[in-house]
């Protein structure tokens, strides 16, 4: 039965050959044309352009500045950099009062809440200098900077502003051996890694796929640009006079976005020539008018979609790894901490590549969110280097209101400009979070590729960092 | 079609007729389809027919995203599937496919092409393909305010009669046209109004012939597969996707399978 269906498939499939002999090979351009003429003679007798066409052109007269071929890049950086610069500079106040009140009025509040009703030194310890004080910091470090970037991100997208971004970056892409709606993926990624992965479903070749994915984590992610930005407020900032830090740090946030576009073009370039070998398959991408922003609506969307919904993913992985902290800061061995141990063990290691075994060990425990990287950061600082008269004692994540005091925990833990400069490198090369990891999994149903996804980033960076350290020694 | 200003008699009027479903979905008495290009609002309009509740899955066996919905009005259930949007129903992607063979053998009552009213010769490259391969459908046109800041004038009664189709201006971000879109399917649904759809006129005698031999056969080894002669026309045209349908088996199947896709 099944052999007979198939030889008659066959039959009319041969049939249809034949015929389609006998009438010449350009039958299917003949049909598609004969659809555009009936379109364009329908279009003839409906359509009516009256008077002037201001605005259309006003239209056109903005697409080819922004997509022009020596503005359409300047323009772009200057949009980001902008972006970022209103982020920095208006995220500093709101910052310092949200931690006043969370880290020095409700944390004391709470201690002694819990001394009062003779909670055991060490349940207070994992719940209030633990899990507490992780999610504080993380909302007072988090939330003021989301609560600008966001809105003003989901402005340039409604405006109709990011397909224009994947425009300029199509001819990049297609040179680099990958498909031009990588762009488009890759922009989802300067919000969210995950969801830039899952984003590459538009694009339709399994190569060119497993390529946008691989090279998805180098858009940075909204986990870490709170990093980027405040590193490069404290050290890339500090290192100019006063009037030029706000832009210069955001220049500087801005070049590390710069640089990861970069790796993912050079990643894409590399992997389309070796292990993923092949074409790039063309597409159309239609600019979208462009519509007037709806203020209001963009705030709310931008709020509740992004912000909080961010937030609440920092919150949710931020108390379990304050636990965590507070237990690898305070279960000693040998009179010296977990946590001392680990960092005293690969600190060498780290001080080749300009790190130190603070940032490793805290890129271990933040796999889960790249958002509390700098929180652990700081509080691992204060352990290992012991010092006296800051926070609560072992293992608490103390108070810090102002972005100074930050960088006076920062600078006595050893860390120079070149630190900073390192971590903001290696905040950028290192292996995607748990999440996207696991979504990475999801959508390409192979263990080798998701290993690929993760390891590659970490082996990039720690060559970058090495580099990067070897030759700021023998220059300075 | 009727006198717009008869408000008080006109069906459009009792927009308390309408009760948006969301998911629940049981008993659906006619399924409709929503084409088009991307960035015509096509998804404003899946809004505002379905409200908010959607379920959204996967189209089987396929990465794109599929999203239904449902609508009661004049006490019918109406249940919306929202296609991937299209520049063309001709060539290869998946998205293309996947909207093509659910208006193809999914046969969906209505099929909704929503189009920009700023662009409209391109929109209606798609609104033909579309009309090649079912009778009955709309046109939304939508962005009319839009067109009317870039002063374009849409003749829309005879851009009706040309399609052979109902069509209906809207403004789908200010809700504005959409009880008329709903009347407007509710007519075609039910046969209320019978559509003559345009077809594009390419064939030659030859060509002709060469269809209705392919049909034939295609009528033997499927019977009851809809769209025979649009078949038959891919199948001369050398389509791939539709020969390897054929190869695999798979087009015996489509007939069936695609109204009650599983998400």
């Amino acid at each position: 039965m099944e052999q007979q269906q198939n030889n008659n498939s066959e039959n009319i499939l041969s049939l249809a050959n034949t015929l389609r002999w006998d009438l010449g090979v350009d039958l299917h351009d003949a049909v598609i044309e004969s659809i555009y003429e009936d379109a364009s003679r329908i279009a003839r007798k409906t359509v009516q352009s009256t008077g002037e066409k201001a605005t259309y052109n006003f239209e056109r007269k903005i697409d080819q500045l922004v997509t022009s071929r020596w503005l359409g890049f300047p323009i772009m950086f200057l949009l980001l950099a902008l972006v970022f610069w209103i982020t920095v500079a208006g995220a500093n106040v709101p910052s310092g009062m949200l931690a006043s009140l969370l880290l020095d009025t409700v944390h004391p509040a709470l201690k002694g809440f819990a001394a009062n009703i003779g909670l055991p030194w060490w349940l207070s310890g994992v719940l209030i200098d633990g899990a507490y004080l992780s999610m504080a910091w993380v909302i007072a470090v988090m939330l003021p900077p989301m609560a600008i970037f966001f809105p003003l991100f989901t402005l340039l997208e409604d405006l109709g502003y990011l397909p224009r971004v994947a425009f300029n970056m199509d001819s990049l892409f297609r040179k680099a051996g990958a498909h031009g709606k990588q762009a488009l993926s890759m922009s989802m990624g300067f919000g969210c890694n995950a969801a830039g992965v899952i984003a590459t479903r538009v694009i339709d070749s399994p190569r060119e796929r497993l390529i946008a994915i691989i090279t998805n984590n180098f858009s940075l992610c909204n986990g870490r640009w709170p990093t980027q930005i405040l590193i490069a407020t404290i050290f890339i900032g500090g290192a100019v006079p006063s009037y030029w830090a706000g832009l210069v740090s955001a220049g500087a946030v801005v070049g590390i976005a710069v640089l990861g576009i970069g790796f993912s073009l050079a990643v894409s370039w590399g992997l389309s020539r070796s292990v993923l070998k092949g074409e790039a398959s063309t597409f159309s991408l239609e600019l979208p008018p462009y519509r007037p922003p709806r203020i209001l609506q963009t705030l709310y969307t931008s709020l509740i979609d992004r912000t909080i919904f961010v937030l609440w993913r920092a919150i949710v992985f931020a108390i379990p790894a304050g636990v965590v902290i507070w237990l690898v800061a305070n279960i000693h061995i040998g009179g010296e901490s977990l946590a001392e141990h680990f960092i005293d063990w690969t600190n060498p290691v780290a001080l080749l590549f300009g790190l130190n075994g603070v940032i490793i060990l805290a890129y271990i425990i933040a796999i889960p969110a790249n958002e509390i990287v700098i929180p652990t950061i700081l509080m691992l600082t204060v352990v290992s280097a012991g010092m006296a008269g800051v926070g609560h004692g072992a293992g608490v994540m103390f108070e810090l209101d102002s972005i100074s005091a930050t960088e006076n925990i920062l600078r006595a833990g050893g860390w120079t400009l070149l630190t900073g400069v390192n971590l903001m490198l290696f905040s950028l090369l290192h292996n995607p979070c748990s999440t996207t990891i696991y979504t990475i999994y999801k959508e390409t149903n192979s263990v080798k590729w998701t290993l690929v996804s993760t390891f590659l980033p970490i082996v990039l960076g720690l060559v970058i960092c090495f580099f990067v350290t070897q030759l700021w020694m023998l220059l300075a | 079609m009727k006198d717009q200003h008869n408000c008080e008699n006109c069906p459009v009027h009792h927009t308390e007729n309408l009760i948006r479903l969301g998911i629940a979905m049981d008993r659906v008495d006619y399924v409709v389809a929503l084409a088009g290009n991307p960035n015509t609002g096509k998804s404003t309009v899946f809004n505002n027919l379905t409200g908010l509740r959607q379920h959204t899955g996967n189209w089987p066996g396929k990465t794109v995203v599929r999203a239904e919905g449902g609508f009661s009005y004049n006490e019918k259930r109406y249940k919306v599937v929202d296609l991937p949007g299209t520049y063309s129903l001709l060539s290869t992607s998946t998205d293309e496919e996947v909207a093509r063979d659910f208006i193809l053998f999914g046969r969906p009552d209505v099929t909704v092409i929503v189009a920009d009213a700023t662009r409209l010769e391109r929109n209606l490259n798609l609104a033909l393909q579309i009309l090649e391969i079912t009778d009955r459908a709309v046109l939304c046109l939508n962005l009319m305010d839009e067109a009317r800041r870039h002063h374009i004038e849409i003749d829309e009664r005879s851009l009706s009669r040309e399609l052979g189709i109902p069509v209906v201006l809207a403004e789908a971000r200010q809700k504005v046209g959409m009880d008329r879109l709903i009347a407007t399917i509710e007519e075609v649904a039910s046969g209320k109004y019978v559509c003559k759809p345009h077809r594009v006129r390419t064939r030659s005698p030859k060509l002709s012939h060469a269809i209705e031999q392919l049909t034939n056969k295609l009528s033997e080894q499927f019977p009851g597969l809809p769209n025979l002669n649009w078949v038959a026309l891919r199948l001369l045209e050398g389509d791939q996707s539709i020969i390897d349908a054929m190869q695999s088996g798979e087009l015996g199947k489509l007939g069936a399978g695609l109204i009650t896709a599983q998400p």
